[in-house]
């Protein structure tokens, strides 16, 4: 990591009173997926505002460099770098999809040929032939999105920022665009990607920052995320009291729940030690009415690190995190 | 490349951009020039006899003479009504967000604005002109030369209305914020020498109808195409043009450099 490809030293942002940023330090290697997690409001959208030279930092923030280049001094030489891909789709509705690469060719500069070239490759890659004679106005969702990551691939930048690339797509958009995302990454470019959910992070980040109150609250690879926090465990529930009982005292290290009778152990969900407990429960001579595996996601992570309490969800457990749900609701 | 060819070549571009969008929805422009035409057709076809009458005129034909150099001029400030409406739209687009991430010329976006939008006003008052001769407006007293400045005037007077007209929308949170913004640009005609003199309004009222870009500007446009005298309203004129394009040049450069809300 000689020269990373984004370092930010003491971030600050603040509008009026209201601090968003609160001094964030990063750092991104060339050519990984780092992604910046928290929920709505924590300003995410700020952070990249900032580093692909849309709004300025505050004047108390440190040095900022983006693709080799000081964000203060030369934001010319980093806008030449960088790929932006916002929240609110940045394609002109009122202009064809075609006609939105071509704008983008001309803005970079291309011969008339070569712009042609790039536009059509792009609108093939991105399955936007059919509709490239359309008014990008009347584009689905997940079509706008993919004109707006094509549009910024026109410049070849060796940076790119998606601002949360998949809020609202539909399940099937989403699997496109992260297929998008880590093809992005095998040709060498630094992906600086924002998301509210969980899994994405997980299934893209080389490295994840979680963002709350302006702050970065933990740093690291999911995997190191995932150890910062309890692991998981196997949950034992009962309706007889007395087997809950005899259960309580044939295990070891159980956690009891005396009024939901539950038990709770703590286990890494492997194959082994799921027997070991089974076996333990048929010596005893007991039956749990309901076993369910907990094994620890960035979800708890996320939710240990920005205070809130962790959701116990004895029935579903090991069910993968759902997106489009509402962080606010689970909280 | 250097950065004046780049400057012209991003600003071409988006040009073509703006040009692009007013064919492609050129409703809003269209409807902009019905103001002019229908108060034109009104003010000769209803109200022509009795204000050639006040006006101790011949006839409905010298009224029509009197009338269209100053709505050729609200024809410009009509037009520029939708220069308001549409840069305040075009702020609300995450497409300038992501012009601004780009390492193109920083004034092109709204250079681009600006020449579509005086190409525009140029047309419109072709067509008004076109209509003015069709019901009997002729200017045969002029030479090649006032015919050539009356057009220099037109071109000057909607760089300078531009200007100003981009400036209130970038201020503008939405369309309609910004067509209200806009309403001196329609309202300041009807208050100028465009329908009667200045010395037939009542004496409390000349000063606001003679101390407004407007008045000066028809009255040099008059003289330029009817040969009546213009005095010292020319060097006016100019000076009111010149005056409101530097400062909504610096007004909407310093608006769109400013960190977007």
């Amino acid at each position: 990591m000689t020269n990373p490809a984004i370092a930010a030293n003491g971030l600050r942002k603040s509008y009026g009173d209201k601090t968003v940023l609160d001094g964030i330090d990063l750092a991104v290697p060339e050519g990984t997926i780092f992604s910046l997690l928290g929920p709505n409001g924590a300003g995410k959208t700020t952070v990249v505002k900032i580093l692909s030279t849309l709004v300025s930092p505050d004047p108390a923030s440190g040095e900022i460099r983006v693709g080799g280049h000081d964000l203060a001094a030369d934001p010319q030489a980093v806008r030449a770098a960088i790929g932006v891909t916002g929240q609110f789709s940045a394609v002109d509705g009122l202009i064809t999809g075609e006609e939105n690469m071509l704008l983008m060719a001309d803005l970079h500069h291309l011969s008339k040929r070569e712009g042609r070239r790039v536009a059509a490759e792009l609108l093939e890659r991105f399955d936007l032939v059919e509709a490239a004679k359309k008014p990008a106005s009347t584009y689905s969702g997940g079509m706008k999105r993919r004109l707006d990551i094509a549009m910024t691939l026109v410049g070849d930048p060796r940076i790119i920022f998606l601002d949360e690339p998949t809020t609202g797509l539909d399940p099937r958009s989403r699997h496109t665009m992260w297929q998008i995302i880590r093809e992005l990454v095998t040709g060498g470019v630094t992906v600086f990607l924002t998301t509210q959910y969980l899994e994405e992070a997980d299934e893209l980040a080389d490295r994840i920052a979680v963002l709350h109150d302006g702050r970065i609250a933990a740093e690291g690879s999911a995997e190191e995320l995932k150890r910062l926090i309890p692991g998981g465990h196997v949950r034992l529930r009962f309706t007889d009291p007395a087997a809950y009982r005899s259960a309580a005292s044939a295990l070891r290290e159980v956690t009891r729940d005396d009024e939901a009778l539950a038990l709770q152990i703590p286990s890494d969900g492997s194959q082994r030690e799921l027997r070991a407990v089974l076996d333990r429960l048929d010596s005893a001579g007991v039956e749990a009415d309901e076993l369910t595996v907990h094994t620890p996601d960035l979800d708890d992570v996320f939710f240990a690190l920005t205070g809130s309490n962790v959701p116990t969800q004895p029935n579903q457990p090991t069910q993968p995190n759902q997106p489009n749900q509402p962080k606010e609701a689970v909280r | 490349m250097n950065s004046l060819s780049h400057a012209v070549r991003d600003s071409s571009t988006m040009l073509r951009r703006n040009l692009l969008h007013a064919r492609r929805y050129p409703s809003l422009t269209l409807n902009l020039l019905l103001t002019p035409i229908m108060l034109l057709l009104l003010f000769v076809y209803i109200f022509g006899d009795v204000m050639s009458a006040g006006l101790g005129g011949a006839g409905r034909s010298q009224y029509i003479a009197y009338l269209v150099p100053g709505l050729l001029l609200m024809t410009i400030g009509s037009t520029t009504i939708g220069t308001a409406v549409s840069v305040s739209n075009d702020m609300t687009e995450g497409i300038i967000a992501r012009f601004r991430t780009m390492a193109i010329h920083r004034g092109s976006v709204i250079i681009g604005h600006v020449i579509s939008s005086v190409l525009q006003s140029v047309a419109s008052v072709v067509l008004v002109g076109a209509v003015a001769v069709a019901i009997g407006f002729r200017s045969t007293d002029a030479t090649a030369l006032e015919w050539l400045a009356a057009f220099g005037l037109l071109v000057l007077f909607a760089v300078a209305l531009t200007w100003v007209a981009v400036g209130m929308g970038l201020i503008s949170p939405n369309a309609e914020a910004a067509s209200n913004n806009a309403m001196p640009m329609i309202l300041l005609p009807l208050l100028s020498s465009a329908f009667v003199p200045v010395d037939a309004m009542p004496g409390w009222f000349r000063p606001i109808a003679e101390y407004q870009p407007f008045t000066p500007a028809i009255e040099t446009l008059r003289g330029l195409l009817l040969g009546t005298g213009i005095g010292h309203n020319g060097w006016l004129a100019v000076a009111w043009c010149l005056g409101l394009a530097v400062l909504g040049y610096f007004w909407s450069a310093s608006k769109f450099n400013s960190d977007p809300k």
